[in-house]
């Protein structure tokens, strides 16, 4: 199949299988997402992020947790030799300790995105179309997690747990799903007296199937659209707990974990701290702009 | 078949009550076309609702075939009775296609041979096997309205309920509809309940209907005395004067 043909196969008016609806409905939300160009570059660091971290042991030149020589190795400044971004206190390569914290930051934005994505789209929807009592409940028990400062309650967690990563990422789960459970709701509201959920229960569709097969594909987007603009919060999140050594120990290259160590140096060996400080932003940053995107191309509100 | 006896439907939001139907009784035989005529908010629409259970029964007796229904209403109910929305652009999921639409009645009843049922459901209302695949919004208005004709028929019913299937149409697809709506009751024998407030389609449509106003029915009617103009409130006079059209007032 040539490249013309396979353009026509998914732009088809009339697709012939479901393989082909689904496929042609995806590569239309490409063709609009693709015109947008600062989404691009959020896509382009949100996958190079990806490829950072899968290829971690390739990339780094270095050892991210053994250090080189103590007396002659310490606090070298960037575009020293082959450290190209220096070494810190311990004599360790910043940049090998970047590419491998890029691991650390993926594995937490993933288990977050994971855990609380779906806490957040069960307790919305079915607080949203049941109503009632169970509205009211699930709704007051959103709204005892909302009113704890996300940080502190974090922290809380952290210290009946014990520190390390994997706790924040718990901790971090807990504390960021209300938000999407608010939204699913909200979505949930809207449509669940439409003629299409009526329609459905007409048929004798159960309150499980209409949750899952027609409720639950509407309020996606809107949820996946909010967790992607959060990703950037749970990184600086993430980064907090570290700073504050409740999250990942050393010596794992954890990018807060890095800027806490280097702060004592900030004055005299400023690209320590500096560095994994850049490199959150910029990984924050990217997932802003995929977010922002994706907010164009999914969200129907929005749509000019 | 379907009968109504005194059906009383009242919603209670916070403080307010809206009595919707205040006692509505009527009787539909197998096999028959039965009309409800009124003008918006004389709770014609309610009385289908209530029948498929969207909307709650205060007080009153539907019955199907002899038996009660119970509320809520059994898988039974559903595969002997089913309804067509008035929106054809509200009445499908955005994000399904047609034969999402089409297989899924089928999967919750458990239907046989469903890659077959689909194709004979879309050709039974004239739409093409290459519809299948598509979504609603690559659809026009009357597409979609057989789409949602051909979900209702999909289960096999006995009982359909019209809520004013050809409102939201256009005129020359208005009369498409209502004959495909014509010739799959002759074919089926079906029994249809068909709610309008255009009593040149229900006319057309009906043997026999009731005129309602402000949740009360205030009169019964057959085609024959609908076509001969005996109508004997003033409302229904009035109503059948405002089908002739619009009239220009005289010049003084």
């Amino acid at each position: 199949m040539t490249a013309m043909t396979r353009r026509e196969w998914l732009l088809s008016d009339r697709p012939a299988s479901r393989r082909q609806a689904r496929a042609g409905q995806a590569y239309r939300t490409w063709l609009t997402f693709r015109t947008n160009w600062l989404a691009m570059v959020g896509l382009g660091i949100v996958l190079a992020l990806i490829l950072v971290a899968i290829f971690a042991n390739v990339i780094a030149p270095y050892d991210p947790v053994l250090g080189g020589d103590l007396r002659t190795a310490r606090f070298l400044p960037p575009m020293t030799g082959d450290h190209l971004l220096g070494t810190d206190d311990l004599s360790r390569d910043i940049f090998s300790r970047i590419v491998h914290g890029s691991r650390l930051t993926l594995m937490v934005v993933v288990l977050v995105a994971v855990i609380a994505t779906p806490i957040g789209l069960l307790v919305g929807t079915t607080a949203g179309y049941f109503g009632g009592w169970t509205d009211t409940i699930l709704m007051r028990i959103t709204d005892i997690f909302l009113a704890f400062p996300r940080l502190i309650l974090a922290l809380a967690f952290v210290a009946a747990l014990g520190p390390g990563i994997e706790n924040a990422i718990i901790a971090i789960a807990i504390t960021s799903w209300p938000p999407y459970a608010r939204l699913a709701r909200a979505e949930t509201l809207t449509i669940r007296d439409s003629d299409y959920i009526n329609a459905a229960r007409l048929q004798g569709a159960s309150s499980a199937r209409i949750l899952w097969g027609h409720v639950t594909p509407l309020c996606l987007s809107s949820v996946i659209i909010r967790v992607t603009l959060d990703m950037a919060g749970i990184i600086l999140t993430a980064a907090g707990l570290g700073f504050l050594g409740l999250g990942a120990q050393p010596p794992q290259p954890e990018w807060g974990a890095m800027i806490a160590s280097g702060r004592r140096f900030l004055i005299d060996q400023w690209w320590v701290a500096t560095m994994p400080g850049i490199a959150i932003f910029i990984v924050s940053l990217g997932f802003n702009l995929l977010g922002d995107g994706l907010r164009d191309v999914l969200d129907p509100k929005a749509r000019k | 078949m379907l009968e109504a006896t005194d059906l009383h439907v009242t919603f209670r939001s916070g403080g307010d009550t809206v009595k919707a139907v205040r006692g509505v009784s009527f009787a539909v035989a197998k096999g028959e076309s039965f009309g409800i005529v009124g003008e918006s908010g004389s709770g014609k629409s309610t009385v289908l609702r209530a029948i498929c259970g969207l909307a709650p029964t205060t007080a009153g007796v539907i019955r199907l075939a002899g038996t009660p229904l119970a509320a809520p209403r059994s898988p039974d109910f559903y595969r002997k009775v089913q309804m067509v929305f008035q929106d054809p652009y509200a009445s499908l999921h955005p994000r399904h296609t047609i034969d999402k639409v089409l297989s899924e009645p089928l999967a919750i009843h458990g239907f046989d041979r469903r890659e077959e049922r689909i194709e004979e459901a879309l050709a039974d209302v004239g739409l093409g096997a290459d519809f299948r695949f598509r979504y609603p919004h690559q659809l026009s208005g009357g597409q979609r309205q057989r789409v949602a004709v051909a979900r209702a028929l999909i289960l096999e019913p006995e009982v359909l309920l019209l809520d004013e299937p050809t409102s939201a149409l256009d005129a020359s697809i208005q009369a498409e509809v209502l004959n495909l709506l014509d010739r799959i009751r002759a074919e089926r024998g079906l029994t249809y309940v068909m709610v309008s407030h255009d009593l040149a389609v229900v006319a057309h449509m009906c043997d026999r209907l009731i005129v309602m106003q402000h949740g009360l029915a205030v009169e019964e009617l057959t085609r024959e005395a609908l076509a001969a103009y005996r109508a004997e409130t003033d409302y229904t006079r009035k109503l059948l004067s405002a089908s002739e059209g619009y009239t220009p007032a005289e010049a003084p």
